[in-house]
């Protein structure tokens, strides 16, 4: 049965397409534009030079209820992250991604910050990621799970952290899929692009912050060029 | 979903005698439109996104059985499986099979209409499964055993107060006089009490917005985050979807993601957009152990070729109903199947037949919004007008309007009688409506007159209006 639906389906598909076009240059026409994978139409807004990319990102950011800060340090990261969840009444505990960047961090020197890396749990408050890029078109990171980055970390906690290196900074989604390629690892299981934290306008049309996911999504962009 | 479709006109009298809805639908038809306007107002490229996003979708139907392949292959090759359902009753048992195996209790959903267009909460509940709807509006709907109203904002049919009394009835280990006035009551309410089914569910099934041949992925497209939980804690994750909804590349979904989310709420992109490949890697830290994807036909690869074929780019971002003044009168469950609204007029006759929904291409006024808002260019007025003539042609429609409708064929096709019989009809009507301009009430325009006045004519019809001010001949 199984058989006779996909040859079934991919039948009746043919029928109907086959009259109108080169069975041979069809194939290349499809095998070409998978291999090119090219653009299509490109915003202006995110075609900018590097500095007015951050601003873009920072204001896009912020508009869809994310908070932004700079960074220059990645020493004072644990520091930002602990008055972080002082400043919002929160538990002095962080679920960390086990990121190389991450786990560089002198976490020591907080030692009242209490720290955990690994994927999250159903407890855990607060996580602390980084992300493939940071797409300055509409304020949106892109997220890729792997051996350094739970996706339970994204969407689990109430309040997820991000440390976003500007290296990282891109204009578009299309140079952020760029550089998830050159990452030579392949598509990974999951990739989440998070542009703010959840929302929900479904009774209503109120719109509400915290639905599922995270009900607060602070960015901490690192200057490291 | 078992379809009211022919019961339209029953459906939209109930619709609009109910004053919760009527305030639900006002507030509606001004705050969708106004943010879509928003949105595209901030973005010079939109029109030209259209362009892109129609070129994609008509490059992939014309090769849609090569590009199902290539997805099909990158999905295995990633470890995942695919399975083909011609129908909804083989998607149905499909799935019923993947639980069974899975060992599944618990069956966690994220927001899929084409689950709503097989029907499938109703198939795995008649098999002991506890089936649970994670989009906060599904919820809603879900313990109210209500189909969803909009396919994007599925209850806004519903005020607070409905659904706090909803929540009271159904939540009973909760304090009874417990404060549910507000949204915000509501919604972390539905968030702790869903947080313990993502937790324990066994298997996880969402839709998807588009199939990535290139990668072999799926997308999903949420603002609550709840799809990803679905999938993510589960052991199993299955897509249902459906064959029209395969682009080539992630270049190519981005470009219809710049469309999808501006279109649909005004927001310049959803909270959430994820692309899943395969099951979990032997190094990941979390994610579902496997992967399934059901490819859904049931009806559409039999438009391949039609005329209709313009209607599979649909994305299904609902503009054409959140512009459109028949939806907004009426909403989305007088209708009476998965689809309402303009998009809904020209799939759910394909999909239903004819014969059963013959009525929702005939609701419309032809005003033409649904087709200057479509992200994807569907000639929706056109494929309406389309199904009309099938209609006519299948004998469908009652005699009584074929007969008048083949009376004036017969004159429009005779000027010269055309003239005449118009001619009279103005100058009777204008004589008698002279006194006040208008009619109170008028033989066989009941239901026009039952809610306002017909204005007179002026005792003269346009042809000779025209024909007196090309001659020059003046009228005191």
């Amino acid at each position: 049965m199984a058989d006779d639906a996909r040859s079934g389906i991919l039948g009746t598909i043919r029928r109907a397409v086959e009259g109108q076009r080169d069975e041979a240059a069809a194939r290349a026409a499809v095998a070409d534009r998978l291999a090119r994978h090219a653009r299509n139409v490109i915003p202006l807004r995110a075609q900018l030079p590097p500095a007015q990319q951050v601003e873009l990102f920072q204001r896009m950011a912020q508009a869809v209820g994310a908070t932004v800060e700079l960074v220059t340090d990645p020493a004072r990261v644990p520091h930002m992250a602990a008055d972080y969840l002082s400043n919002h009444n929160l538990p002095a505990r962080v679920r960390v991604a086990p990121d190389p960047l991450l786990q560089s961090l002198p976490w020591d020197r907080r030692p009242m910050l209490e720290v955990a890396f690994g994927r999250a749990t159903a407890d855990d408050q607060t996580s602390l990621t980084t992300a493939v890029a940071g797409v300055a078109e509409t304020g949106t990171l892109m997220l890729a799970s792997g051996p350094d980055q739970a996706t339970t970390l994204a969407f689990l906690p109430t309040n997820h952290v991000v440390l976003l290196p500007l290296s990282r900074l891109v204009g578009t989604y299309e140079e952020g899929w760029d550089m998830l390629r050159a990452r030579g690892r392949g598509q990974p299981r999951t990739v989440n692009f998070v542009t703010g934290p959840s929302r929900t306008a479904d009774i209503e049309q109120t719109p509400q912050v915290h639905a599922h996911g995270p009900g607060r999504l602070h960015i901490l962009l690192l200057a490291d060029m | 979903m078992r379809s009211t479709a022919h019961a339209f006109k029953e459906n939209a009298r109930t619709a609009m005698a109910d004053p919760d809805l009527t305030k639900a639908l006002t507030k509606f038809k001004t705050g969708f439109p106004l943010k879509r306007a928003q949105a595209v107002a901030a973005l010079p490229e939109f029109e030209a996104l259209r362009d892109a996003g129609k070129a994609i979708k008509d490059h992939t139907l014309a090769h849609l059985d090569l590009y199902l392949e290539v997805f099909e292959q990158n999905v295995r090759a990633r470890g995942g499986h695919v399975h083909w359902a011609r129908t909804a009753a083989e998607a149905k048992e499909i799935i019923l099979r993947l639980c069974r195996e899975a060992g599944a209790k618990m069956v966690t959903k994220g927001k899929s209409m084409v689950s709503e267009e097989v029907g499938l909460n109703t198939a795995l509940e008649a098999e002991g499964l506890e089936v649970v709807e994670t989009d906060l509006g599904e919820y809603i709907l879900q313990i109210r055993k209500e189909a969803p109203s909009h396919i994007i904002a599925p209850a806004l049919h519903l005020s607070k107060e409905q659904v706090a009394d909803d929540f009271r009835r159904v939540h009973t280990h909760l304090a009874s006089d417990r404060k549910l006035s507000e949204p915000a009551d509501l919604l972390t309410e539905a968030r702790v009490l869903l947080r313990d089914k993502f937790l324990n569910a066994e298997v996880g099934i969402t839709g998807a917005n588009f199939l990535i041949a290139e990668t072999g992925s799926t997308v999903i497209v949420t603002n609550e985050g709840n799809g990803d939980l679905t999938q993510t804690l589960a052991k199993t994750h299955i897509v249902l979807t459906s064959i029209e909804k395969v682009v080539p590349t992630l270049e190519d979904a981005s470009t219809l993601l710049r469309l999808l989310a501006r279109s649909a709420t005004g927001q310049e992109f959803s909270t959430y957009t994820t692309f899943s490949t395969g099951p979990r890697r032997a190094d990941d830290l979390d994610g579902p152990e496997a992967f399934h994807v059901v490819l859904l036909d049931n009806g559409r690869s039999a438009l391949l070729g039609t005329e209709m074929q313009e209607a599979l780019r649909c994305i299904r971002c609902g503009a054409c109903m959140n512009h459109c003044p028949v939806y907004h009168a009426v909403g989305g469950h007088a209708y009476g199947w998965v689809y309402p609204g303009p998009i809904g007029a020209v799939v759910d006759p394909a999909l239903l037949g004819i014969a059963e929904a013959r009525h929702l291409p005939n609701a419309s006024t032809f005003c033409g919004r649904c087709e200057s808002v479509c992200p994807v260019r569907i000639p929706l007025p056109k494929l309406m007008r389309l199904w009309r003539e099938k209609e006519f042609e299948g004998k469908l429609s009652p005699p009584a309007q074929r007969w008048g409708l083949g009376v004036w064929a017969f004159v429009a096709r005779r000027p010269g009688l055309y003239r005449l019989a118009t001619g009279l009809g103005m100058r009777v009507l204008g004589m008698a409506g002279a006194k006040r301009g208008r009619f109170r009430s008028l033989p066989l325009a009941g239901a026009w007159t039952a809610a306002r006045d017909f204005p007179a004519p002026a005792g003269k019809t346009f042809q000779e209006l025209y024909k007196a001010r090309r001659t020059g001949v003046h009228h005191g």
